[in-house]
């Protein structure tokens, strides 16, 4: 990269970040399974946002996280944090990388050594980053942590995992990656563990860390989270962008078959709203790991035209605010938009 | 102290479920994971059954089924499953009921199939396990049987002799729905049948689930915490609150009149896709399981808590037709009627 760290205004830069796995067939022999294809996004430095990777289970997104965290290798492509390609990074750089950019996942069950008390989770952060000089900046370090996630008092530190609740845990979590004061966290279903009515408390806590200027990426597949916390939000369908922008634009207006089908698939909590007229999935729907090369919703897709077959469409401007779709049917410009544009 | 018998439509009930109570023995006590709760299932009714993890709405299902296993063992109650007591059956009889009138649809049912067999075989496996000589189905009547299966189902012929990893999410769930109908059973019990999928496959086996309903007449009591999907799904829901049952109304009232404190709690937890609102936060502070308070099991959550609710526990109550609460805050009138405490002004003493 030309750029040097400083001058860059993107925290976070993903280009063409395609992952392949492959895999031992049975009876030997290898398969290519494309996980993720020609990815880009663009996390800006100011002002944080929570940026929303959603789509349904094989659809990438948490190959995405993995790629960002580095649990695994990119196949082709960049992942460029702060003006820096991180395939380049030196060990220190690397370090710096994983204190800035925190995880949070899925299960707050299994993330705990049930033997230890909550307090241990935290000194672990303070040891491994050396955060705090003294014992007295340590505990003044984790009450402040403890009071962003709304938990007061020493009690919970004493405590041991199972003597909480779901969302507690989670809300641990959150602590526990603050306190390291990222600029990043990357949550993987950070609510979908949790009862739903303790689920508010923990999206609460990421509106109020992305007010204090931690960005979030935010992997889910409930659209509704999403709509009520989201600033831009990534569609993805088998490994490739179906639609973004905004998230209120893209659920609102939803511009690409795919997402109009999931839109109205969530059910609506109230009994007079039903589903409209009946669904039926295609019979080869597991076949979906060869790499075709036409549009990958062709064999769901109601609108699907002999031109969807031959090639792959590329993302089509629909609306406002980089709000692009990958379908054909938005084939009405000359220029068609080589990345998503930023919202901010 | 209900009498929703004779309520919905004149429905005639398939199951009556009587001051059911299932406890776990630990060393510190009796944790008191369903403590008395009653309600009936009428034919051709989807009940829904929601409360938050914890709240006992599975042990009440395990109940239901028989099967509790140690710790955990029902203290007391009554079930009755078209005109049988479940509770009174031995071993041999209770073998005979399970599938052929009550059918079980597995939380996460992805990982009970067992991954050695044909999904033909497992679903022969229900079917033989229930004949009697006279009744024999030989190779080619048992093939059709199974096809038809999963054809209702939706799902293609080539399942028949697939291995469960070589089906999707969905497909495997359709397949245990194809397993418990296969005998015709009377009520059918879904434990969360639908959580762990996506919205589109998740739409599809509802849909499938609804069919059932609708074309087979089965009544089916549905365990879930997802109010969207109850809303779109059910007739009736019941709602469980720490082993108790705090409110069971029409899926019309529970939506449009919430009653109890905590069921508009819940409703109000659900996000929405069509504004953004500010989220409503709830700490979950609950008693102790084996030494639950005296009064309303709900007091130390209730916004609206009164000194009547620490010293007397509520009944359950019509406060409508088609909606009984457990809840002080609804008091009878003379004439029959019900006022909500908190409409009238100066009530709160707490």
């Amino acid at each position: 990269m030309s750029t040097t760290p400083k001058q860059s205004k993107m925290l976070l830069e993903i280009r063409n970040a395609t992952k392949v796995y492959t895999q031992r067939a049975f009876g030997g022999g290898t398969r290519q399974v494309v996980a993720l294809q020609d990815f880009n996004l663009n996390i800006p430095k100011h002002p944080a946002t929570i940026t929303t990777i959603a789509g349904e289970s094989g659809s990438g997104k948490s190959t995405l996280a993995n790629l960002v965290l580095g649990f695994t290798g990119i196949s082709r492509g960049q992942i460029i944090y702060d003006g820096l390609d991180m395939a380049t990074a030196t060990p220190a750089q690397n370090i710096q990388y994983r204190r800035d950019v925190q995880a949070v996942f899925q299960d707050p069950f299994g993330v705990y050594n049930p033997f230890y008390r909550i307090q241990h989770v935290f000194d672990l952060v303070i040891r491994n980053f050396k955060l705090a000089e003294s014992k007295a900046a340590a505990r003044d370090m984790i009450e402040e942590s403890l009071n962003v996630v709304g938990l007061y008092g020493e009690d919970v530190l004493r405590k041991y995992p199972h003597q909480l609740s779901g969302g507690q845990r989670q809300r641990i979590m959150m602590a526990r990656a603050y306190m390291v004061k990222p600029k990043l966290i990357v949550a993987d279903e950070p609510v979908s563990m949790v009862d739903a009515s303790l689920r508010a408390a923990i999206l609460d806590v990421m509106m109020r860390l992305r007010d204090n200027g931690i960005s979030f990426l935010y992997i889910t597949h409930d659209l509704s989270t999403a709509y009520q916390i989201g600033d831009q939000i990534f569609i993805l369908y088998q490994g490739t962008i179906a639609e973004t922008g905004s998230t209120i634009d893209v659920i609102d207006k939803p511009h690409h078959p795919y997402v109009q089908l999931l839109v109205n698939s969530v059910p609506v909590p109230d009994p007079d709203i039903q589903w409209e007229g009946t669904i039926e999935l295609p019979a080869d729907e597991e076949m979906r790991t060869s790499q075709q090369a036409g549009c990958r919703f062709y064999p769901r897709c109601p609108h699907r035209m002999e031109r969807c077959l031959s090639a792959a469409p590329r993302l089509y401007p629909v609306g406002k605010n980089g709000h692009v779709a990958s379908c054909f049917l938005y084939d009405r410009y000359d220029e068609a938009v080589e990345a998503p544009q930023q919202t901010t | 102290m209900t009498n929703e018998t004779n309520k919905t439509n004149g429905q005639t009930p398939v199951l009556t479920v009587n001051d059911l109570r299932v406890y776990y023995e630990t060393p510190r006590g009796d944790v008191r994971a369903v403590d008395g709760i009653n309600f009936t299932l009428n034919e051709g009714v989807i009940l829904g059954l929601v409360g938050e993890s914890g709240c006992g709405k599975s042990t009440a299902a395990m109940g239901i089924l028989q099967l509790i296993t140690p710790p955990g063992r029902i203290v007391s109650g009554e079930i009755v499953l078209d005109g049988t007591d479940v509770l009174k059956l031995t071993t041999e009889g209770l073998r005979q009921l399970r599938w052929s009138k009550l059918a079980l649809i597995p939380q996460g049912a992805m990982n009970s199939l067992n991954p050695t067999m044909r999904i033909s075989r497992q679903i022969e496996d229900v079917v033989r396990e229930h004949e009697t000589p006279q009744t024999r189905m030989n190779k080619d009547a048992m093939r059709t049987r199974i096809l038809e299966l999963l054809q209702w189902v939706g799902l293609p012929e080539r399942v028949y002799n697939m291995f469960p990893h070589e089906l999707s999410g969905g497909m495997k769930q359709r397949a245990c729905i194809a397993m418990a109908i296969a005998l015709n059973p009377s009520v059918i019990i879904a434990d969360e049948s639908t959580s762990a999928l996506d919205v589109v496959v998740q739409r599809v086996v509802a849909q499938t689930m609804l069919k059932v309903k609708q074309q087979l007449g089965v009544s089916m009591i549905m365990i879930g915490h997802d109010m969207g999907l109850m809303a779109q799904m059910v007739d009736r829901i019941v709602v469980m609150y720490a082993g108790n049952i705090v409110e069971i109304a029409t899926v019309n009232h529970m939506f449009k009149n919430p009653g109890h404190p905590y069921t508009q709690l819940l409703i109000d937890s659900v996000p929405s896709l069509k504004e953004r609102k500010p989220l409503k936060i709830t700490e979950g502070i609950t008693h102790d399981p084996r030494n639950p308070p005296p009064g309303c099991i709900f007091q130390l959550r209730c916004p609206f808590v009164m000194d009547r609710c620490r010293a007397e526990k509520p009944l359950r109550q019509a406060i409508r037709p088609g909606q009984e609460v457990a809840c002080h805050l609804y008091e009878a009138q003379p004439d029959g009627s019900y006022i909500d405490l908190r409409e009238v002004s100066d009530v709160h003493d707490a």
